[in-house]
Parts: structure tokens; sequence; C-alpha cells
């Protein structure tokens, strides 16, 4: 998908002013938020996991060529077989050829982050392939052309009415009526047109939680088993699977399991965990014939041990997107590309390169909430702060701003000088309000004043009343 | 894609100072331990635990004696959700010797598209969050886990284990090493993608149904 992301100023005032975005975004944020708590206060031990957690993935990114290398080699012990892809198009021409070599013609996907960051849909139906997302979610968006606004609730910015219609316009020929007003007869309608295609398909495309170095297997984490279906019904299975997704073992996947669904969806555990290893087995009564892992780099390799490594622990779980006043006032649609919230605002700068992404980083105000939610605490705002020190340093900015920001620098950095032009300031605001203690209007902050009056400073600096009220001796 | 992987591996080896090799000794240790993370601690018994978490998730139980009330029980639920008797069965030893009425369809094979109740059984429980486990192989093909509206599972008692790393240790001393698909299923399907709204029976079983047998 062609990232819309430095248009992200003009995209998120529309959504601001998008009243059926806005009824779906207020009705989603506040379930996640009390289902996580209400999840992490019945387990005492989810600060010791979340140790856990942080501890095996920065062990396994230290180690991340040894535990690929394992990975690979169980994974072909076991009769499947790995693809390396560096970029989005290898990852796309991997699949295509798997695809072409099976003799495919319908192909049912599960839900996979990386497959929209590759768009191997676009890929594989430019080849011709009929493709058919299975989740819910991702078949709402697949049906209306739209990107996911979230990363584990990609329609979460549609409303009921909005889906019936959908579905509506799409299954209903002349003739054949179903009532679709609820959400069972929604959900049931997707069920029965889905089941087909699950049917029928060649080839199943699965996204991948976690890779297990130990015995090559591949994890996903779900709640409809539609990406079980796609991965057991069809002849050929593929996971797509970027290469920070790899453990050591079938225990710290435990952990990670503990830390996912709770941040996620306020779960215990999902309704279906798997874990893929190999094709069927020679005395099996089902499953695929073939089973492959597409490993997708897209730039990760250049972050390890660089200024965004942490960046690697991501587990994909959410919470920083349900927790960000940002992303709940806009959605995911205005990041304009995969990965909205904090999370996106750090990983898109760095997928699409910092000239389209800039706007992302700038939009927070880096209140910190993502950072004290992430189950992998990850420092959400010192990468955010890392990308503006990049930006600033390689001049992408506005020269208006860079020029304030050099001019409060050099300020900030002579003391008595920063003390007399905040004490000039406070005096002349002060006299400007006319003892008001509020402006109503004021030029050069009119962005600020539209919306809302701009407190005057009322009396003295900080230094001059410390100066007065220091005990002193 | 040779290329590829060796471009991906060249750039990871030069970013942590060392070459790759999947046998690693640190690594090769850390495999093997298998070393446990935190463990969730709890007061109750697993039986008790397990039925209560399974009980939160929307699955269903029945507990039976001994295998002579099977067919009784399955019979019962039925009858209960006003299904037909035909179901399909998991090739399991623990089934092979069920007899089932005359005039009930009871096939012993994989799931099939239009199949609209299968009974496997598990290879055994996890009490910590009231999931089953299931093994794919011959004697439980996995479509029957997922494909009809109605799954009955069979669960002994003893196979009750605390947690997920329990049940990891079981697998490795059983079966050596993972199946083509280890199934840890926690209630019946659902969704929550239309307006957050749970719905159970998204793609997979509608309802959940455990046979817990004392064993």
């Amino acid at each position: 998908m062609k990232p819309t992301t430095a248009a992200f100023s003009d995209n998120a005032h529309r959504a601001l002013h998008d009243a059926v975005l806005q009824q779906a975004l207020a009705k989603a944020g506040v379930g996640f938020v009390d289902k996580r708590r209400a999840a992490l206060s019945d387990l005492p031990e989810f600060a010791a996991l979340r140790e856990a957690g942080r501890a095996i993935k920065d062990h396994t990114l230290a180690n991340l060529n040894h535990y690929l290398l394992r990975f690979e080699q169980q994974v072909a012990a076991n009769g499947g077989q790995v693809h390396w892809a560096e970029t989005p198009e290898e990852a796309c021409a991997a699949v295509l050829d798997i695809c072409q070599r099976a003799g495919a013609k319908m192909i049912a996907k599960g839900k996979s982050m990386v497959g929209e960051e590759i768009a191997v849909n676009d890929a594989l139906e430019a080849a011709g392939f009929e493709v058919v997302e299975t989740d819910l979610g991702e078949y709402i968006i697949q049906i209306a052309h739209e990107p996911p606004s979230h990363i584990i609730a990609p329609a979460v910015h549609k409303t009921r009415a909005q889906i019936a219609k959908l579905f509506e316009d799409l299954h209903h020929h002349p003739g054949l009526t179903r009532p679709l007003e609820t959400v069972p007869q929604i959900v049931d309608e997707a069920r029965q047109i889905l089941r087909d295609k699950f049917l029928s398909a060649d080839v199943g495309i699965t996204g991948a939680n976690f890779l297990i170095a130990e015995t090559g297997s591949t994890v996903i984490v779900t709640n409809e088993g539609n990406g079980d279906l796609s991965a057991t019904l069809p002849r050929v299975h593929i996971a797509l699977a970027s290469i920070e997704k790899v453990v050591p073992t079938l225990e710290d996947a435990s952990v990670l399991l503990r830390l996912l669904a709770r941040s996620a969806t306020g779960q215990e555990i999902t309704s279906y965990t798997t874990f893929f290893t190999g094709p069927r087995r020679a005395d099996d009564a089902d499953g695929p014939e073939q089973f492959h892992v597409v490993l997708v780099d897209n730039g990760r390799s250049r972050m390890l041990g660089g200024a965004y490594h942490e960046m690697l622990r991501c587990i994909r779980c959410g919470a920083c997107l349900n927790h960000c006043p940002v992303y709940s006032a806009v959605g995911g649609h205005a990041y304009g590309w995969v990965y909205p919230g904090p999370m996106g605002a750090v990983l898109t700068p760095l997928m699409v390169g910092l000239d389209e992404g800039r706007p992302l980083p700038n939009a927070s105000t880096l209140c910190g909430r993502c950072e004290e939610v992430c189950p992998m605490s990850i420092p959400l705002p010192k990468l955010l702060r890392e990308h503006r020190r990049q930006e600033f340093e390689r001049k992408l900015a506005a020269p208006r701003s860079r020029w304030a920001l050099a001019a409060w620098a050099f300020c900030a950095r002579r003391p008595s000088l920063y003390r007399w032009a905040t004490r000039f300031g406070v005096s002349l605001l002060n006299t400007l309000s006319g003892g008001r203690g509020r402006f109503r209007s004021l030029p050069l902050a009119q962005a600020w004043t539209a919306a809302r009056d701009l407190p005057a400073p009322q009396g003295d600096t900080f230094m001059a009343q410390w100066q007065r009220r220091k005990p002193h001796g | 894609m040779a290329e590829s992987r060796s471009a991906i591996l060249g750039r990871i080896s030069q970013a942590l100072g060392h070459e790759a090799t999947a046998d690693a000794p640190a690594v090769v240790q850390r495999v093997n331990e298998h070393a446990r993370g935190p463990q969730p601690q709890w007061a109750e018994a697993p039986r008790e635990r397990f039925l209560a978490k399974l009980t939160k998730v929307a699955g269903t139980y029945v507990e039976i004696a001994s295998d002579a009330e099977i067919v009784q029980t399955v019979s019962d639920y039925l009858a209960a959700q006003n299904l037909p008797h035909r179901l399909v069965v998991a090739p399991h030893p623990l089934l092979a010797k069920v007899i089932w009425p005359e005039g009930w369809d009871v096939a012993s094979r994989r799931a099939q598209g239009d199949d609209r109740i299968s009974l496997a059984v598990a290879f055994c429980g996890i009490a910590e969050t009231g999931s089953l486990m299931l093994l794919s192989g011959p004697d439980s093909p996995t479509t029957l886990n997922f494909l009809p509206d109605d799954f009955l599972c069979l669960l002994p008692t003893g196979r009750i284990v605390p947690r997920m790393e329990d049940a990891w240790a079981l697998l490795r001393a059983e079966r050596g090493g993972p199946p083509r698909a280890t199934n840890l299923i926690t209630g019946p399907s659902r969704t929550a993608d239309v307006e957050q709204t749970i719905q159970l029976g998204a793609h997979g079983p509608r309802r959940l149904h455990v046979l817990l047998i004392a064993a």
C-alpha cells in the first residue's frame, strides 16, 4: 500500500470531523483498556512475567543469527522449507512462486501484519490469484477496499450498520434475503460465505506470532479459528513471519503468550493458540502437504544494535494503540500506512523513510502511557524523540521550526540569558493580558487560541520565586 | 534467495559481532534447558481450576465415571441441543471400544465441510487457563477440532496438568516433540470484530463440550 503518512495532518483533521468514525472509536477504546486492566489485576505475576519476557527477547535478539539458523534447521528437519526475503518484493515473489508451483487458484488468508507490510494480497491478485481474507475483521476491510486501522482489530473503525451494508451489497443477489442487522446475523453470514472459500482454497497463508527455534514451529494466536482452517484444509501452508519473531523454546513462548493475550484483548489466552510444525506426516489424516515459512527482513536487521533496537522486542499486542490519546482521537487510518499508534509512529518512518513518515513522531505529546502499558517495556517516547532528533539533524523539518528550536537551544544552554528571556516574557505577557489572566487571541498563537484561551503567566518566574522563598542558611 | 539469506545473516552477524552457527554452545544449552519463566500460582486443585476456567470461556462439561457412559452422555447432549444422531469421531483407541446405538450415523475419520458434530480425545488439559491440548495424528485429525458446529472432547481427569509448561514436559516425554499441529483450545470459536461485541461461533465450533472422564 502506498503510504499517505506525509499527509497526517490533513488525515487527522478529516478523522476528527468524521462523526461515524468518532462513534466507532468511542465504542472501542474504553473496552480494550478496561479488559486489559481487569486481566492484569487477576494475575499478580504479571510484572515478573513482563521482566522475564523482556529478558527472553533481549537474549534472542543478541543471538538472532544463531536462533534463525537453528529455526531453519528444525523446519527442514520436519519437512518444511524456509525462504529468506530482504524486501517486500522478494517476500511477495517467494509467495507467488510457491502458489504458482502448486498450481493454485484460490488462496485463503489468515490475518498477518507482515502480509499487510509486504502487500501480499496486491501481488497475488495482480498475478491472477483469488485471495480471500478469512479473519472477520480483515474480510470486512478487504471488501471495503481499506487498510486495517488497528493491528489486532482491523475493522474497529467500522460500525455495525456499515458492515451490514457492505455484506448486503456484496452477498445479496436478488431473491436471496437473509436478515442482516444484529451481530449474530452478521457473523453467521460471514461464516456461511467463508466456509466455502476454506474448503476450495489451494493455499492457506497465515502470519506468525512467534517462531520456535527449538522445534521449528510457527505459532498463531486467534479467536475465530480461521487461521487454523487456513493452515489445515488447503494443500499448501505458507507462514509469513518477520525475523524478530523467533524465540528459543516452547517455554519462552509460554511466557510471551501470557503477556500477549492480556495486553491485547484482556484474555488469559485466546480461543486458539496453535503450533504448526512441518507439513502433514505420513500417517496423518489431514493437513497440508507443503509447509513454507517466508522470513521477512524489510529493514529489521538494520535496526539491530542501533538506536531503534528495542523496537524489535515488540510482540504486536496493540496495547500502545489502545492507550494512546492521539490514536484514540484520530483512529488508525490517519497514520497513513500499515502500523498506527505509537508503535507505528516508530516503525513507519523506519520502513517507508523518515521523509514520508516524519509527521508521526511529531504527532505525540510524549505522555508516556504507551511505554507504561507495553508488555515488552519498549521506551516508545525515547524512540519517537530519536526520530525527531534525526529529523532535525537531517534538516527535514520546516526551516521555521528548526530555527525556533535552534534559538531555544541557544538560550537553554546559557542560564542567565534564559532567565532574562523568561523574565521578560512573563512581564510582557502579564502586561498584554491586562490583568485578565488569559488571552482570547494572540498573534503567532492562533492555533492554540482558536479553540481555547491561553492562560497568561501569573506573578513571577519560577527562578525568581525560588530566590525569594528558599530557606536561608 | 540464497543471496538474501546470506545478506540478512551477514548484516545481523555484523551488528552482533559474532558469526552465525546453529549450534553455538550457549544457544544449544539455552534450547535444551527448557527453563520456565515465572509460574502463576493459585489455590484450587487442577481439576477445579480447569473447570472454573473452562466455564468462564463459555465451554461446558459433564463428568462421567467410565467409558461405559460415553454413549449416554453424547445422546443427552444431542437431545439437549436438538441435534441428529450423526457424528464423526476420532479414530482414537479410547473411542474404538464404544458401541454406538443402532440407527446412529457414526463415522471414524477426518471431518468434512458438512459434518455438524465431532468427538475427539484431548492429549491433556491445562488447569491454568481451562485449555485443551490436541495433537494432530492418525488418532486425532485436526479438522475435527475446527470444522463442525459442535465439538465434543474427551479428557481423562488424570491428564489435567497445572500449566502450559507441564504440557510441554508431557509432550516431550510421551511424543518426543510436537506433531504437525499442536492446538491449545480454550472455549468455542469467538470474534469481537463487529463493534467489539463478543459473538461465539465465528469460523470454528459454536459450542465446546468436554466429557471429563474419571481416569
